[in-house]
């Protein structure tokens, strides 16, 4: 597709939600209305210096905002290139980056009067976060979570119902990331008069993937100037990885118009693209509808969605956030992937060389960022977006090691 | 006169109710499948909805969810769908049939294509739940060009401001959701039902189905009082559900319980009237 490179990549989406094909506002018209007064109380909120003033002070003292901009020296010297920052994100409050939303998200939903919480969770992580924001407030809060992923995140499970959740497991379909949002939709549908449905993803129908996107872009913003202090200069390359693409697009959004800042997406490339069993929708799949937006999905090809495979449940999503997709075709993002294997070696090296245990998420951007390091000079700077912690997933990564806990 | 536009005028004429009758296309086989479909209209359903299978159908109860997952498991395709309504054509050139589901299929097919595709298959609408007014616009121009009605839904949360969006457009028939929820779950409430009918007919020319509630005879029969159709989906494909072991295996005579079924449930929405 050929398209005309614009004047900047940070004006999406139009009014009617779109950016460029993806996008929109594909939902049962019971919720249509729910989402046009969802757009009206963002809009409202973003133009009320109280809102932010509220948001940013929670960010402050409950998050734990800013979080650290941390030079990896063992890394850099290890990888034997540029030098290798991470952004903290996995140091916020509940250990990843989902929260920064999730306050956002229930900031509104108190300014809007609703007084019931849902969410979907793969991981656990946007789960635990949204629990998290729910029990501060109390707002009774209902968690859907497909039962595979029930089994691979034991621990955030139990730590959802510490923190007074209802986990709801789901068995549809696939029983993962993909039909507890199904599910997570027709509870909305069945209760629209008092629940806000707080996505976990830069997904869904408008507004919630500029929403999400704003409240996760204090990421880039804040790494942005902590780089510039730091440094004196932009990173030469910002690196995240992708499920939905909520921590990318908050990474990349702030450096979109610095046309020096390369950035990657790294995708979930389970066993391989080539096995077909991956979570790698713009390296596999197609432009589609579902979860009311348009974007790339693994699906077959009857319009059918495929189940996707990642060794991070937080990454096994068939689709993809639309602004990704419309980055993709505007090739302002170069979206690459790594495999679980690589994901699994990047994870151990991690830990041992910096003493950090990352998510199996990230350490698909740190196994990526090993490759790109290797292509680029020690002058440069490559900025990794930390986007969660591992303590969640040192149980999976055993089974996988074959070490017995 | 398009099929819909008649068959709605009979039933006027006749001053009754018409029964809208839903099943999933090739739940669960397609051969299944096209014998409850050919016994529809002498069974008494007046229009037919038929379930074009998704895998994430998110405006379904559980009932439509397995219908639907047990058509695809059985390789079902918006190809075969087409089919079953060519050989249902085949015998019956009068009762209208819509299809309805989710868009990404229908995307995936290719807009144009689908829309011409449906129309010479003997298809008569569509009504794609994912698909509201505000997006409908790049499928509009080949319903159009093909005579196919788009039919649009309208639920407890469309208010007044909004209901005029919803009807431009709108041909065939309109759907009123009667419940905030999604198909067979919750209980319909008849007069609310009522009520909330009042603005629609006073906004519309066009004929109004009411479904997504409708499960007993003694709910048809209330729905017919005020509205121009009557309409059972999850019932039906529940009543397939009770033949489908829990290995999948189909015992018979599916087709003869959900036929005997809609027969009991039309003669309650043909009958409220009198």
């Amino acid at each position: 597709m050929s398209q005309m490179k614009p004047n900047s990549y940070k004006t999406g989406p139009d009014a009617q939600g779109h950016f460029g094909l993806y996008g929109g506002r594909y939902v049962a018209e019971t919720l249509m209305p729910l989402i046009l007064d969802l757009e009206r109380a963002y809009n409202a909120a973003k133009a009320d210096p109280s809102f932010q003033a509220e948001l940013d002070d929670f960010l402050e003292h409950y998050v734990g905002r800013p979080s650290p901009l941390y030079f990896a020296e063992r890394l850099t010297e290890n990888f034997g290139g540029p030098k290798i920052y991470f952004k903290r994100d996995e140091l916020n409050h509940t250990g990843a980056h989902k929260i920064n939303n999730c306050m956002g998200q229930i900031l509104l939903a108190r300014r809007m009067g609703k007084t019931r919480i849902i969410a979907e969770t793969g991981a656990g992580q946007h789960g635990v976060a949204t629990a998290t924001v729910a029990a501060r407030f109390g707002l009774p809060c209902v968690i859907y979570m497909g039962e595979d992923d029930i089994k691979r995140q034991s621990p955030n499970v139990f730590r959802m119902r510490l923190l007074g959740a209802e986990v709801r497991p789901v068995s549809s379909g696939s029983r993962t990331l993909k039909d507890a949002m199904n599910e997570a939709l027709r509870d909305w549908v069945s209760n629209v008069e008092n629940t806000f449905y707080i996505i976990g993803t830069v997904a869904g129908p408008h507004p919630y993937p500029a929403l999400v996107r704003d409240f996760q872009s204090v990421i880039g913003k804040e790494a942005r100037a902590q780089m510039l202090a730091r440094e004196g200069r932009l990173p030469d390359a910002a690196v995240a990885c992708i499920g939905g693409g909520s921590n990318a697009m908050g990474l990349f959004y702030p450096f979109l118009d610095d046309p020096d800042v390369a950035l990657y997406g790294v995708e979930a490339a389970g066993h391989g693209i080539e096995t077909g069993q991956h979570a790698a929708s713009l390296a596999g799949g197609r432009p589609g509808v579902l979860h009311g937006n348009r974007t790339y999905l693994l699906q077959d090809d009857d319009g059918q969605i495929i189940e996707a495979h990642s060794i991070s449940a937080g990454l096994d999503y068939p689709g993809i956030g639309p602004e990704h997709a419309w980055l993709h075709d505007m090739k302002r993002v170069n979206y690459v992937h790594a495999t679980d294997m690589e994901a699994l070696d990047a994870f151990q090296l991690c830990a041992k060389q910096e003493g950090i245990i990352p998510a199996l998420e990230p350490a698909h951007a740190v196994a990526f960022t090993q490759k790109l390091a290797k292509q680029m000079p020690k002058d440069k700077i490559i900025l990794m977006n930390m986007c969660g912690r591992g303590d969640k997933d040192i149980f999976a990564v055993a089974e996988r090691l074959g070490v017995k806990l | 006169m398009s099929r819909i536009a008649q068959r709605f005028a009979d039933l006027k004429k006749q001053n009754r109710a018409g029964f809208v009758a839903f099943i999933t296309a090739g739940d669960p086989n397609l051969e299944t499948s096209f014998e409850i479909l050919k016994g529809l209209p002498a069974a008494g359903a007046d229009v037919i909805e038929l379930g074009m299978p998704f895998t994430d159908p998110m405006a379904d109860g559980p009932a439509i969810q397995l219908g639907s997952l047990r058509a695809l498991k059985a390789g079902h395709t918006m190809a075969k769908t087409l089919d079953l309504v060519r050989r249902f054509r085949a015998n019956d050139r009068t009762t209208p049939i819509v299809l309805m589901g989710y868009y990404n299929p229908i995307y995936s097919y290719g807009g144009e294509k689908f829309c011409k595709d449906a129309h010479e298959a003997g298809v008569d609408g569509l009504i794609v739940v994912d698909l509201p007014p505000e997006e409908d616009h790049e499928l509009r121009p080949y319903t159009k060009a093909a005579g196919l009605d788009i039919i649009r839904l309208s639920t407890p949360t469309t208010d007044a401001k909004r209901l005029p969006a919803v009807l431009d457009g709108a041909s065939g028939f309109l759907y009123y959701v009667s419940i905030t929820g999604v198909t067979g779950t919750k209980d319909i409430d008849p007069i609310s039902v009522a009520k909330a009918l009042k603005p629609l007919k006073a906004a519309t020319h066009l004929p109004i189905a009411v479904g997504f509630g409708i499960k007993s005879e003694s709910d048809a029969k209330a729905v017919a009082q005020t509205a121009d159709a009557a309409v059972v989906g999850s019932a039906l494909v529940a009543e397939i559900s009770r033949f489908v072991g829990p290995d999948g295996k189909l015992s018979p005579g599916a087709p003869e319980a959900v036929l005997s079924l809609v027969r009991r449930l039309a003669a309650s929405a043909h009958g409220a009237r009198i």
